[in-house]
């Protein structure tokens, strides 16, 4: 009963191989087992769990269809609410507030009665690309417990991969699904802008924001991301455009472009080498392969350092201690405004919120609001129509999800920068709003790093089984997720890097 | 160096949130590293005027009846149990004018 797939379940439900209550404990013990050691879950939800396994026994029992999530144990990033239970952002802001509603996506999951094992742990709303921003605890890869699972959505990525769940919800802004997806050796999509309601998701970057599927195969990314999409009357930029069904007849009709900019420099040669190799099985499969140029690759990061701290900033503004949330008022009620003010927003946020507050309020304020905001505004339509111009010529992208490997904790050091150049290939497809689908395509060796036993002593190293995991990421149309999918499991098919799991 | 301590006071105090004093110091650092990282957007030859659009998913003018809904009682009782300060079922913040 290990790594069961949405698929197995609901094949072993139907024909009585065990119940969903069976599936449900048997998580719910690998979670009590293995967790601390993790660090996926910020909070385990037992009972409404079991509440609900027992609630799809109940409808098996009396011969009930059942819907295809139904009895699935699913996990939730803690930046989605779900009624009645705590969700934290990863912040001490957040640290007491009890959600009051269900974000939409978790309203269609409860409505298939999928079940919900708990919140997990994230880098501080949704900013980091490592979980080590959590302000609770850092989320150790599977594969290496001395490395990082990648983030912001590192719990999610990780319970996936150690068993701790079938699949998961994330958030993406700026590669947070696809790139721990790619580190810990799951398949992630970050959809379509505007394919999946917003609603429920705690906002960082407005107009890059998706919620999105973490699993173990693509087959089971497609169910995920059928049973959450969909236009709602909650989200004013929501749609229902992603077709279900590929225009492409057959993969000899498809044509892959490899964007010459994503293999500039600067990639680590292990992950290269996985990745041309993948592109080798693709062409395999009868895909025409041909090299394209999207020619603004180089501004991506630019344009997304500067729009979304320019959204963030106005979007964690309305953490003020005032109406839910960390708040001086509650040790010191007749404190003046203002000071309530900055010693809430002091004391709840930590440096990499602040960080990002404070430079999207320069790049908005006045004087400098043209040269920055504005002006990225601009690139950002040029690196949109980048996009439209390669998708006249091919119908999917290949790529590399990270330039590296997962790195050890503690590698990026003090300098911010570095850690927002790891993002370099996965954002543009937030710039752009289209999807992007991460899928694992090699292990590569590396020393494992195993971490500090205690303090003061030096990490040491051994060299059991040191292999992490390669993503290759693939992008799409707008709303043609069903491409991706479509050349996604045409590969897993002729490979089994989706079949790899990480020691135990 | 993009911003002086002044400057990451200032902006600090726009953003209203306290800083530490061995913070500013730092923020202004990894601020204006940041800052002249984003700078190379310089060199794209755009015509900022014209060009700067905020839309991105082409959808205009998505609108819906002005009707209220409201929210649930469960809803509700969550949102009141979660205010830092109240009376009754009232929000009490501080006033904007001190006496």
């Amino acid at each position: 009963m290990d790594y069961l797939t949405i698929t197995d379940i609901a094949d072993g439900l139907r024909r009585r191989l065990f119940s969903a209550e069976e599936v449900t404990r048997g998580h719910l013990s690998r979670i009590a087992e293995r967790d601390a050691d993790l660090g996926c879950y910020l909070h385990v939800m037992a009972d409404d769990a079991l509440a609900t396994a027992k609630r799809v026994d109940a409808a098996i029992a009396r011969g009930e269809d059942l819907e295809p999530l139904a009895g699935v144990p699913l996990a939730v990033k803690d930046v989605i609410l779900v009624a009645g239970h705590p969700a934290t952002a990863g912040s001490k802001m957040l640290e007491r507030y009890q959600a009051t509603y269900d974000a939409t996506a978790v309203v269609k999951l409860k409505a298939q009665d999928a079940v919900l094992l708990g919140k997990t742990n994230c880098d501080e709303f949704a900013m980091g690309s490592s979980n080590e921003n959590s302000a609770y605890k850092p989320v150790r890869n599977p594969w290496d417990h001395g490395r990082v699972p990648g983030g912001s959505s590192g719990g999610s990525a990780a319970a996936v991969a150690a068993d701790l769940c079938v699949a998961a919800l994330g958030s993406d802004t700026g590669g947070s699904i696809r790139q721990p997806a790619g580190f810990c050796g799951v398949v992630g999509l970050k959809p379509t802008y505007g394919s999946v309601s917003r609603s429920g998701l705690i906002a960082m970057a407005s107009s890059f924001d998706v919620i999105g599927p973490f699993a173990r195969t693509v087959a089971d990314a497609r169910t995920m991301f059928e049973a959450i999409r969909g236009r709602d009357p909650r989200d004013a930029t929501s749609s229902d455009r992603s077709t279900l069904n590929s225009q492409l007849s057959t993969l000899n009709s498809l044509k892959v472009g490899i964007p010459k900019e994503y293999f500039a420099s600067g990639i680590d040669p292990d992950v290269e080498r996985a990745v041309r190799e993948a592109i080798r099985v693709i062409e395999g499969l009868g895909c025409s392969v041909r090299e394209v140029s999207l020619p603004h690759t180089t501004y991506g990061l630019a344009v997304y350092y500067v729009l979304m701290p320019s959204e963030v900033s106005a979007n964690l503004a309305r953490f003020d201690g005032m109406r839910y949330g960390a708040s001086l008022a509650r040790e010191e009620p007749n404190a003046p405004l203002q000071r309530a003010y900055h010693e809430t927003r002091a004391h709840g946020f930590g440096p990499e919120p602040r960080r990002r507050i404070m430079l999207g309020t320069y790049a908005l304020s006045k004087g400098y609001a043209d040269q920055y905001y504005k002006r990225a505004l601009a690139v950002r339509q040029r690196i949109k129509h980048d996009f439209e111009t390669a998708f006249r010529e091919v119908d999917v992208l290949v790529t590399p999800t990270s330039p590296t490997p997962a790195w050890p904790f503690g590698a990026m050091g003090d300098d911010p920068l570095s850690m927002y150049l790891a993002d370099v290939f996965t954002v543009s497809a937030n710039v752009a709003g289209i999807p992007g689908l991460s899928l694992p395509c090699g292990l590569v060796e590396r020393e494992t790093i195993s971490p500090p036993r205690s303090e003061g002593e030096r990490e040491g190293v051994q060299s059991l089984t040191p292999r992490l995991p390669v993503g290759l990421q693939l992008m799409g149309r707008w709303f043609d997720e069903e491409s991706l999918f479509t050349l996604g499991e045409a590969y897993e098919q002729a490979t089994t890097w989706h079949k790899e799991h990480p020691p135990r | 160096m993009v911003l002086t301590r002044d400057e990451v006071l200032h902006l600090a105090k726009l953003c209203r949130i306290d800083l530490q004093p061995e913070e500013v110091e730092k923020f202004a650092l990894q601020l204006s590293s940041i800052l002249e990282y984003v700078g190379k957007l310089r060199e794209v030859d755009v015509d900022v005027a014209q060009e700067a659009v905020a839309n991105i998913t082409g959808l205009e003018n998505v609108l819906r009846e002005d009707e209220p809904h409201g929210c649930t009682p469960e809803e509700r009782e969550r949102i009141v149990a979660q205010f830092p300060m109240r009376q009754g079922d009232l929000l009490k913040t501080r006033g904007v004018f001190s006496e």
